[in-house]
């Protein structure tokens, strides 16, 4: 799947990957302080559940612990972090400066995404970087890593050899130009990507047919996102209150006729149904699970889910 | 053209307090038609500030004048006599204008009545809305007519970015999505291929004052010292 | 203008009068007039004067009994509003 036979990072992610496992990924939201223990917290819960843990960066523009530095905890935990940077908060001088840092480190799975708007956190009014956008920054990581110069031609003394990783909507408008959009990003060097939450499985599909028709799937590894509803009320707030997201109709329906009180196990049958029907799915790679906040259900739904044990490579 | 909105009253009144005697001045072009500086603008403010004043027991004398515009140093020349009368300058320019009339009235306190606040179009009478953030680097061939950086609250060159709800921006269900704008205007047009590479990363030239001199005119040496003199 | 002038000059209360909206001869001076009217009263309230002091009234002008009445009631409104305070001294805010 690579064009040369080595590894782009040496990330278990990516040995995994490249093994031809399914890959089965998880999500951290680091604290609102400086609490560390929190973060060993939730770790603990992933460890061993899952091949590498997203590690959120400053998530809805509501500062939270930096996430390169919830993501050196994880590693002195054990784990691996796949380290998210946004272009909301530094321009392209901080960003190469910590994507260094973060190597020295240890940290080897970049996400670069474009980061939710100013105007969703607590301090609305604070300036918004994006100096660059998420694609300018995949392909910036990508110069830094095969070029081993910085963005103005200078050599780096030692290249951060990241695996970089991107998102993927399929289900925001213009829904045409999302296959494209991905297309685009995998051009600017992503090597896997992951999608927003699915929930329209009718929608999904087709993307990925169109993906698969123009062999993108041969070119990136693409993991389908996954959040379990907890409830009838959070699936009412994500089809109403968050951009970008599709909640059909019948899975809401599907939740409330559980019963009072059973949505959350519906919720959970559903996402096991869902990763099922992915592994089998053609171009799909593997899931990333994105439990914000019910990290200890993770053990539970990786265990029925059949991702169980995780791949040693 | 420059849209401007005048500051509240207070904070004019805060500007203005110790004075006794003060110019306002207007500007005929673009705040004028934008409704915030012109010369009816200038005589409402004066009615207000008088009336203010005077419900303080602390009464202002305010004149009046508008120019064609204050960016131009011909039209400020008319006022350079007015000026010695008074004790301060009230502009209703913008910022741009205000600086002049301060740059060639150093020893008058020069205070802004109104907030500069975009690049603009008319929408409507009394409602205008920014189009443009003067980058000096216009993509609008390339993006169907629609400013990335203006129109994209995140100022994406290879967006959409991931929050598009319904077309709109994650931001607000009022504001489009500007990258839905320029996929559905390219699509119609034929030339999604605009689109279709990664734009590189913008060399940002907004960052320091400007200065554009036209091909065919010069800075001479000359004007430039006797600008200074001034 | 004329409106804040009134005020500016010390009159205790102005009150404007158009035809009943949607029956303009003008066709929509009276829409007009009432926007321009509620713009003044918002200044008026700006340097902390009574907006009541300006008021639009819409009727016919068939409607002489309907006239008077309004008349009556502005009268009275400004009564109980007081002098306009710029008068004289002109010292004190409105308090409202």
């Amino acid at each position: 799947m690579t064009e040369q036979g080595d590894l782009k990072s040496g990330s278990s992610l990516e040995k995994i990957l490249k093994a031809g496992h399914f890959a089965f990924t998880g999500e951290l939201g680091p604290p609102r302080g400086s609490n560390a223990e929190a973060v060993r917290k939730k770790a603990a819960y992933l460890k061993g559940k899952v091949d590498s843990v997203n590690i959120t960066d400053n998530q809805t523009a509501v500062v939270r612990m930096a996430s390169w530095a919830a993501c050196i905890i994880l590693l002195q935990e054990g784990l691996e972090p796949n380290y998210q940077m946004v272009c909301r908060d530094r321009n392209r001088l901080a960003m190469q400066s910590d994507i260094l840092g973060a190597y020295a480190h240890g940290i080897r799975n970049i996400l670069c995404l474009s980061g939710d708007h100013p105007k969703f956190g607590d301090q609305p009014n604070a300036k918004g970087v994006f100096d660059i956008d998420s694609m300018q920054l995949i392909s910036m990581v990508k110069y830094m890593r095969d070029d081993k110069k910085f963005v103005s031609g200078a050599d780096l003394d030692e290249p951060p050899r990241m695996f970089i990783g991107a998102a993927s909507n399929p289900f925001a408008e213009p829904y045409e130009w999302r296959v494209h959009r991905l297309a685009k990003k995998i051009k600017a060097g992503a090597d896997f990507v992951q999608t927003q939450c699915i929930y329209n499985m009718d929608r999904f599909r087709d993307f990925m047919k169109k993906a698969v028709d123009m062999g993108l799937h041969e070119k990136c590894y693409i993991l389908a996102g996954v959040t379990p509803m907890k409830s009838v009320g959070m699936a009412q707030y994500m089809a109403k209150s968050v951009p970008g997201m599709d909640v059909p109709e019948d899975l809401i329906k599907r939740l409330r006729d559980a019963g009072k009180g059973k949505a959350a196990e519906e919720g959970i049958k559903i996402a096991i149904e869902q990763i099922q029907e992915f592994k089998e799915m053609k171009g799909v790679a593997g899931v990333h699970l994105m439990a914000i906040e019910w990290e200890h259900m993770v053990p539970e739904i990786a265990e029925r889910a059949g991702v169980l044990p995780r791949p040693q490579v | 053209m420059i849209v401007a909105k005048r500051k509240p009253i207070q904070e004019i009144k805060e500007m203005l307090k110790g004075c006794k005697k003060v110019l306002n001045v207007g500007c005929g072009t673009c705040v004028a038609v934008c409704l915030a500086g012109g010369e009816k603008e200038v005589e409402v403010l004066n009615a207000q500030l008088e009336m203010a004043r005077k419900l303080d027991g602390d009464p202002i004398e305010l004149g009046a004048y508008t120019c064609e515009r204050q960016c131009d140093r011909e039209y400020l020349e008319a006022l350079d006599e007015k000026v010695k009368e008074y004790e301060a300058v009230l502009s209703m320019a913008c910022g741009a204008g205000v600086q002049f009339m301060a740059e060639r009235y150093p020893d008058k306190p020069v205070f802004p009545a109104v907030d500069t606040t975009f690049i603009g179009v008319n929408q409507g009478v009394g409602w205008y809305e920014e189009r443009c953030r003067s980058c000096s680097s216009c993509v609008l061939g390339l993006t169907g007519g629609v400013c990335p950086i203006t129109m994209c609250a995140k100022g994406l060159f290879n967006g959409p970015c991931g929050g598009t709800n319904k077309g709109m921006c994650e931001v607000s269900k009022d504001q489009p999505c500007a990258w839905h704008m320029i996929y559905e205007r390219l699509k119609k047009q034929g030339r999604l291929d605009c689109i279709m590479d990664l734009r590189p990363m913008p060399e940002w030239q907004n960052q320091v004052p400007r200065t554009v001199i036209q091909p065919g005119y010069e800075k001479p040496e000359k004007e430039a010292e006797k600008q200074k003199a001034q | 203008m004329h409106l804040l002038r009134a005020i500016q000059k010390g009159a205790d209360g102005v009150y404007v009068v158009g035809c009943i909206e949607g029956t303009c001869h003008y066709n929509e001076g009276n829409f007009r007039a009432r926007e321009r009217v509620n713009h003044v009263r918002m200044l008026l309230e700006e340097i902390g004067m009574d907006a009541e002091r300006v008021r639009m009234y819409n009727l016919s002008s068939g409607e002489g009994p309907t006239f008077a009445a309004y008349a009556k009631e502005m009268t009275e409104n400004i009564r109980k509003l007081g002098p306009n305070p710029l008068k004289g001294t002109g010292r004190g805010q409105e308090s409202h």
